[in-house]
């Protein structure tokens, strides 16, 4: 791939030499071993060590709490060249340093378009109108009046890995799956409210927008919105994060991130779709004859292995290896994940750990002896509905280069003898 | 479409049946039982907007006209205003300045390597333009300009992408249903089932499946991935 085939929007002048970047490698290569005698000898047996012969600090010293400082690099992150302006953009989970399923909020890689609203709870209202027979106002308080329901659910931007189509690209899992998370919400059933305001029988389509700069919109049609919507409010057990829609935001089971709108504040009934900015000029995927897929909601089964991984490397030498991975589908569970150690031509099945639930993340491992020598490790997930996660090469085959949305490729990580690891294609 | 909205309103009404019959008869068992199986209750929890809460935020427009606001705008006004509302980041023709999005050109790129999607080389319809505009542009203090200066620039942008060619043409609530898009053809609904059925596999192969492979490509050659001081990518411990 030559360089000019990559992302077009890569600026080149943000561009490091690959030489400079090359050298820099080199000269920190470590030996697989070099960090086991990291540490501070005092502190290790036979030794007592200091925390032990002091006391720690008191209760509620940390009002909310915080993790231990020894994890400082568990962060989101950005990729500055993908994007003109911080407030239209997007950060992402680290999904390299994360197990089970349940994404920690303050780690949720968060998607704005206008910025994060600073959104009184106080002034919000929720409007509900257009073909009802009962248009409806609420406040917050007055929503979480309405019986509950909690879900966990995977949301995934539609672009995720988007900047993969043209080739190997970002280096780490967390720049080509990141665009990822997993939480319990806590909401209303969207069914709930739409059956207090009485849509009638025309009342086909439902516009949803946003109380942000941008007034995020988009089309939802009514047989999703009486399925499996909840208007959430919590997101695993406390109030939404502002950067996730505080204190309301749509939650749309198994469909791409876009259509879940936050910091909600208006749902307006119709007889046709609206083809808002959101569903036109974006999140409609181009086909290499020149037309455009539109209203492509549904987040195909994909999968990645989370570690190793190029930001989770393997760092304790060869022997009893373990392969940890997600994997997810927006049409529904996960029947089964396979691992394979050489590109794609074996494959062996891997196990499932912890709940399996519907249009929710997975988690799976594959526990291996490894030799050292150079391993093409990939995942590929079949979910309920046979559906089998397609390579690159067999989407791109339909699809072309120019699709933007919706790459649920397979990912090749290759794991070199001394136990690092990269971003790879390979055919 | 398998849940019918008319079974929304037969729910209703039957859950307005029962409530009376609960108000003449006092709540029996019966009744409690019918209501917590069939029908949706009604909450009572809220109050109905009025027309002039509904009108301050209802400003969304569709394809067919319907929501346009009374108004219009020239091309010649919409210039004037391009250049001090959106020239910094669009560039004085739509052609972007820096990173930031390029509004006019691209036609007949959409088969190409690198297609350049706009306004007119792909968006389908003019009132998702209004809409969007009205709605979240300029950038950073969206909603502050009046209803006819939105006319005025969308003409403008409609202008510089050669949909409408007359420098003295007016947009208005009026006329831009009927303004036809270079792209409206472009665009199909969501075929994944049809076209990509062959993803939907019995028993994926698990053995010899493919020839042995070689790597194509490197993300470390390509070499974009932010990275700490060390040279590795962020994150890596």
């Amino acid at each position: 791939m030559s360089k000019d085939k990559s992302l077009p929007s890569a600026p080149r002048a943000s561009r490091r030499g690959f030489l400079t970047a090359a050298g820099g490698l080199a000269a920190t290569a470590l030996a697989p071993q070099a960090r086991a005698g990291a540490g501070n000898p005092a502190n290790q047996p036979p030794n007592v060590p200091e925390w032990t012969r002091t006391l720690g600090e008191g209760v509620a010293v940390r009002p909310y709490g915080k993790p231990s400082k020894f994890e400082k690099d568990v962060v989101r992150r950005d990729v500055e060249w993908l994007t003109a302006s911080r407030e239209s953009s997007v950060s992402f989970t680290p999904l390299h340093e994360l197990e089970g399923i349940i994404t920690p909020n303050g780690l949720c890689f968060e998607r704005h378009h206008g910025g994060v609203a600073d959104v009184d709870p106080a002034d919000h209202r929720l409007m509900i109108h257009g073909l009802v027979d009962r248009p409806l106002l609420l406040s917050l308080d007055e929503l979480k009046r309405y019986p509950r329901v909690n879900r966990i659910h995977f949301m995934e931007c539609a672009a995720n890995s988007g900047m993969e189509w043209r080739g190997a690209q970002l280096n780490g899992c967390q720049f080509t799956h990141g665009m990822i998370h997993c939480v319990q919400y806590t909401g209303v059933s969207l069914r709930t409210l739409l059956e207090e305001a009485g849509v009638k029988t025309n009342g086909k389509w439902l516009l949803v927008e946003g109380a942000d700069s941008a007034s995020m919109d988009r089309s939802l049609p009514i047989e999703k919105a009486l399925d499996d919507c909840i208007i959430a409010y919590k997101m695993n057990g406390e109030a939404l994060y502002p950067e996730q829609g505080y204190p309301m935001r749509l939650v749309v089971p198994g469909w791409q991130g876009n259509l879940w709108v936050k910091w909600l504040r208006r749902i307006k009934v119709g007889d046709q779709p609206w083809q808002t900015r959101e569903e036109t000029s974006k999140y409609t995927d181009l086909l290499p004859n020149g037309k455009a897929r539109r209203f492509t909601w549904a987040m195909d089964a994909k999968s990645v292995i989370t570690s190793p991984s190029p930001q989770a490397p393997i760092r304790h030498g060869k022997g009893f290896t373990i392969v940890s991975g997600l994997a997810w589908s927006g049409s529904g569970k996960v029947k089964r994940v396979d691992v394979s150690l050489d590109g794609g031509r074996n494959w062996w099945p891997a196990r499932l750990d912890g709940p399996v639930l519907d249009k929710a993340l997975t988690r799976f491992y594959y526990e291996f002896d490894w030799n050292g020598e150079p391993l093409l490790l990939q995942s590929r997930v079949q979910d309920e509905s046979g559906y089998v996660q397609p390579s690159k090469a067999e989407l791109r085959k339909v699809r072309g280069y120019n699709s933007i949305y919706h790459n649920n490729g397979i990912q090749t990580w290759h794991v070199q003898a001394n136990g690092e690891v990269e971003n790879v294609e390979v055919a | 479409m398998s849940r019918s909205p008319k079974l929304i309103i037969a729910a209703a009404a039957l859950a307005t049946l029962v409530a009376s019959a609960a108000l003449a008869g006092g709540p029996s068992e019966k009744t409690e039982a019918k209501i917590e199986t069939k029908a949706p209750q009604r909450f009572n929890i809220g109050r109905a907007p009025s027309a002039e809460e509904i009108r301050g935020w209802d400003i969304d427009v569709r394809p067919d006209g319907q929501g346009l606001p009374v108004g219009k705008g020239s091309v010649a006004q919409g210039e004037k205003l391009f250049m001090d509302n959106c020239a910094s980041c669009h560039g004085e023709f739509g052609e972007g300045a820096g990173r930031w999005p390029v509004l006019a050109g691209g036609k007949g790129s959409l088969t190409a390597d690198n297609p350049v999607k706009t306004v007119g080389s792909y968006w389908p319809y003019a009132s998702t333009l209004f809409d969007y505009v009205r709605h979240a542009m300029p950038f950073g203090s969206p909603q502050s300009l009046k209803v006819d200066e939105y006319y005025a620039l969308v003409a403008y942008v409609l202008y510089l992408n050669d949909v409408v060619t007359d420098q003295n043409f007016e947009l208005s609530n009026s006329n831009l249903s009927t303004i036809k898009m270079p792209n409206e053809a472009g665009f199909i609904m969501d075929d994944r089932a049809t076209s990509e059925k062959a993803f939907w596999q019995k028993d994926p192969c698990m053995k010899n499946c493919i020839a042995p492979v070689k790597i194509t490509g490197r993300a470390t050659a390509v070499d974009v991935t932010p990275e700490d001081k060390d040279g590795k990518p962020r994150g890596v411990e």
